[in-house]
């Protein structure tokens, strides 16, 4: 019957995220100087879809209730390995995209093995482990520096059929291939369910920890896809602490604003994708209207305090007091 | 039978370790271990000169750790640390350049700093229910941003006032740095609001079961409120006391702080869920860190090997004594 009130329902966040994205990216394309361009879009593109790969990485592991502090460190430590590996013929090239893959799997499921078999606090593991792989991180690339196969990262930054740009094509495989298989499967579910309530999860048989183990892996595989893009977009590796811990603050904002719920079991991927984009078309608005710069770092600050607080409405629904302490 | 057996041998030991946490007792047979090695590579180890130089260190994370046990007494957690850090110090260095009025007010003026950024950690998490590690986070970026605009992105020039370098490098009692009689006093200071004070007993009732607390009366929102100010102040005069040890204070200056004083305050086996632990536990935590820290570097560690011995230390240490019960 009215199937379409619960799918609007369900796509609620997903549907507000993409608005706010449009709104601003067409208060942005209109207030550049170049305009509605191929070349702002794949500009704007490229850059919003780094932080769209860390944000998916840290949507599945907070759809489970918990939270990846690694994430950033994960995306830092694949972005120094794939200066290293990700050069050569077209041969080893595939080779080095498959072993930073694999990197990034193995952080991810190093990171699921200790919160999940390990049972530690997610906040606190995870900064313990985001501490490790800054330091091999750091092991690879002391110094800024390295290379990468120009054609391919060229060829992956740049435009298909001068229109479209290559990074938003990639990124559309990636949902297609990782996040819309993951969401329909037992293990999707399992690990949607487990952040929903571990309890009932748990006593209606589902693999609550495999589940959460595949949310864990799956997410360093997408931080590391994102390593990869860096990579390309830079042409180097470089192992910078500051901008680490800034893409993991980062993709919190946008899970948030993308309408994941960060107690678990409520949101999407392709809402936080679109909460990244926004966030980093609302982080670029302050170039367009000539703001100095230095202004920022504050104005994302705000942005994510006014994202994280609007959460708090939902305080108006409470009947109970006791239902505060949840 | 065995019970009683147990008892015996327990029994014959002193009183003050049959009552001690095995996680404070293991954190000081680490310490005891760290020492000897330490003097395996070298003599100068085990000089009264260098431990008080690391006692002195040591007080710094010592400061600081001391409100991030707080909250996490609380079951919560202050991500904000690095930039409260930076901000209480800055904000003092700032204050000193305001002619006589600013210098005798910089101290105060860089903790009330940091107690601002603690109220808005608190009003988020008390009674706006957001979850601390989210709302501590994002704070930590509003101080960032704000510090950056101030100082344009560089280090400030402004430099410490003659108070901040006497509180941190000064000698009232002649061999005992006034960085660690601080520390003794804030310490004291835990220690008896934690064990004698309704407010003590309220931090561990919210942080065993928030519910129960708040049905027995407790303002459990103030005392999360309060409890967060604190850590933000606290943070903030760690901030302070590290721009007297410099001089002045720097961008990103508390970054160095984040891990270390988490790893402190659980390594000395407070529990990361809340409602247990002691503050001796801390001191140790603090006191392990900071030889661990001063042992890596005189062997000429890099940096990227001591992140990565920190985080497996941590996550060992954990494993060994902080996990959760399994779930049935």
């Amino acid at each position: 019957m009215k199937d379409w009130r619960y799918w609007l329902a369900e796509q609620r966040g997903t549907l507000l995220a993409l608005g706010i994205f449009i709104v601003m990216f067409i208060i942005y394309t209109s207030n550049h100087p170049a305009g509605f361009t191929a070349n702002v879009v794949q500009t704007a593109a490229n850059k919003g879809v780094l932080l769209a790969f860390v944000a998916m990485a840290q949507t599945l592991v907070v759809l489970t209730a918990g939270i990846d502090l690694s994430v950033g460190m994960i995306f830092l430590l694949t972005n120094c390995l794939a200066s290293w590996l990700v050069v050569g013929t077209p041969m080893q090239t595939a080779l080095g995209v498959i072993a930073v893959l694999a990197v990034g799997l193995l952080c991810g499921a190093i990171n699921g093995a200790i919160v999940i078999y390990g049972r530690l606090q997610p906040i606190v593991a995870t900064i313990a482990t985001g501490a490790v792989f800054y330091g091999i991180g750091l092991l690879l690339r002391p110094f800024p520096g390295g290379s990468v196969n120009e054609d391919l990262a060229d060829a992956l930054t740049g435009r298909v059929f001068g229109v479209v740009p290559a990074s938003v094509v990639v990124l559309l495989a990636v949902v297609l291939i990782v996040w819309v298989p993951f969401s329909r499967s037992v293990l999707g579910r399992a690990a949607r369910a487990a952040g929903s309530s571990e309890t009932a999860a748990y006593m209606s048989g589902v693999p609550i920890r495999r589940g959460k183990f595949a949310a864990y892996t799956l997410a360093g595989l997408l931080a590391a896809i994102g390593g990869l893009f860096l990579t390309f977009f830079t042409y180097t590796g470089e192992a910078a602490y500051a901008s680490g811990n800034a893409y993991t603050l980062f993709s919190i904002a946008a899970v948030v604003l993308g309408g994941v719920s960060l107690f678990g079991g409520k949101g999407s991927a392709i809402g936080a994708i679109f909460g990244a984009l926004a966030f980093r078309t609302i982080g670029d608005l302050l170039f367009v209207f000539d703001f100095d710069p230095l202004w920022q770092p504050l104005f994302q600050g705000v942005i994510l305090l006014v994202a994280v607080s609007l959460g708090a409405f939902a305080l108006f629904r409470v009947r109970n007091r006791l239902e505060w302490f949840l | 039978m065995s019970e009683t057996t147990l008892g015996g041998i327990a029994g014959r030991m002193p009183k003050f370790i049959r009552r001690a946490d095995p996680a404070v007792l293991t954190a000081f047979a680490c310490i005891v271990v760290l020492l000897l090695v330490g003097s395996l590579y070298s003599r100068s180890f085990l000089s009264p000169e260098y431990l008080l130089q690391q006692l002195k260190v040591a007080s710094f994370l010592g400061v600081i750790a001391t409100g991030m046990m707080l909250v996490i007494l609380l079951g919560q957690i202050d991500l904000s640390v690095p930039w409260a850090v930076a901000a209480g110090a800055m904000m003092a260095c700032a204050a000193a350049a305001y002619g006589p009025v600013g210098v005798a007010l910089a101290i105060p003026f860089g903790v009330f700093c940091g107690v601002l950024i603690g109220v808005v950690n608190g009003i988020g998490v008390a009674y706006l229910r957001i979850p601390s590690m989210i709302i501590t986070l994002a704070t930590n970026a509003v101080a960032q941003g704000l510090m950056v605009v101030y100082t344009g992105g560089f280090s400030p020039q402004d430099s410490a006032t003659g108070a901040m370098r006497y509180l941190a490098t000064g000698f009232t009692i002649p061999g005992v740095p006034n960085a660690v009689i601080i520390w003794a006093l804030i310490g004291a200071a835990m220690v008896f609001v934690l064990t004698r004070t309704g407010f003590g007993r309220a931090v561990y009732g919210i942080g065993n079961r928030e519910r129960a607390a708040y049905l027995s009366g407790v303002d459990t929102r103030g005392v999360v409120m309060i409890a967060f100010a604190v850590s933000g102040g606290l943070s903030a005069f760690g901030g302070v006391l590290l721009a007297g040890y410099a001089s002045k204070a720097a961008q990103s200056m508390g970054d160095a702080y984040l891990l270390p004083s988490i790893a402190a305050v659980v390594l000395g086996g407070t529990s990361i869920l809340g409602g247990r632990g002691s503050y001796l536990g801390t001191v140790a935590g603090v006191i392990l860190i900071t030889l661990l820290q001063s042992i890596l570097s005189v062997l000429q560690m890099p940096e990227a090997g001591r992140q990565i011995i920190y985080g497996v230390v941590i996550v060992a240490m954990l494993l060994l004594y902080g996990r959760a019960p399994a779930s049935r």
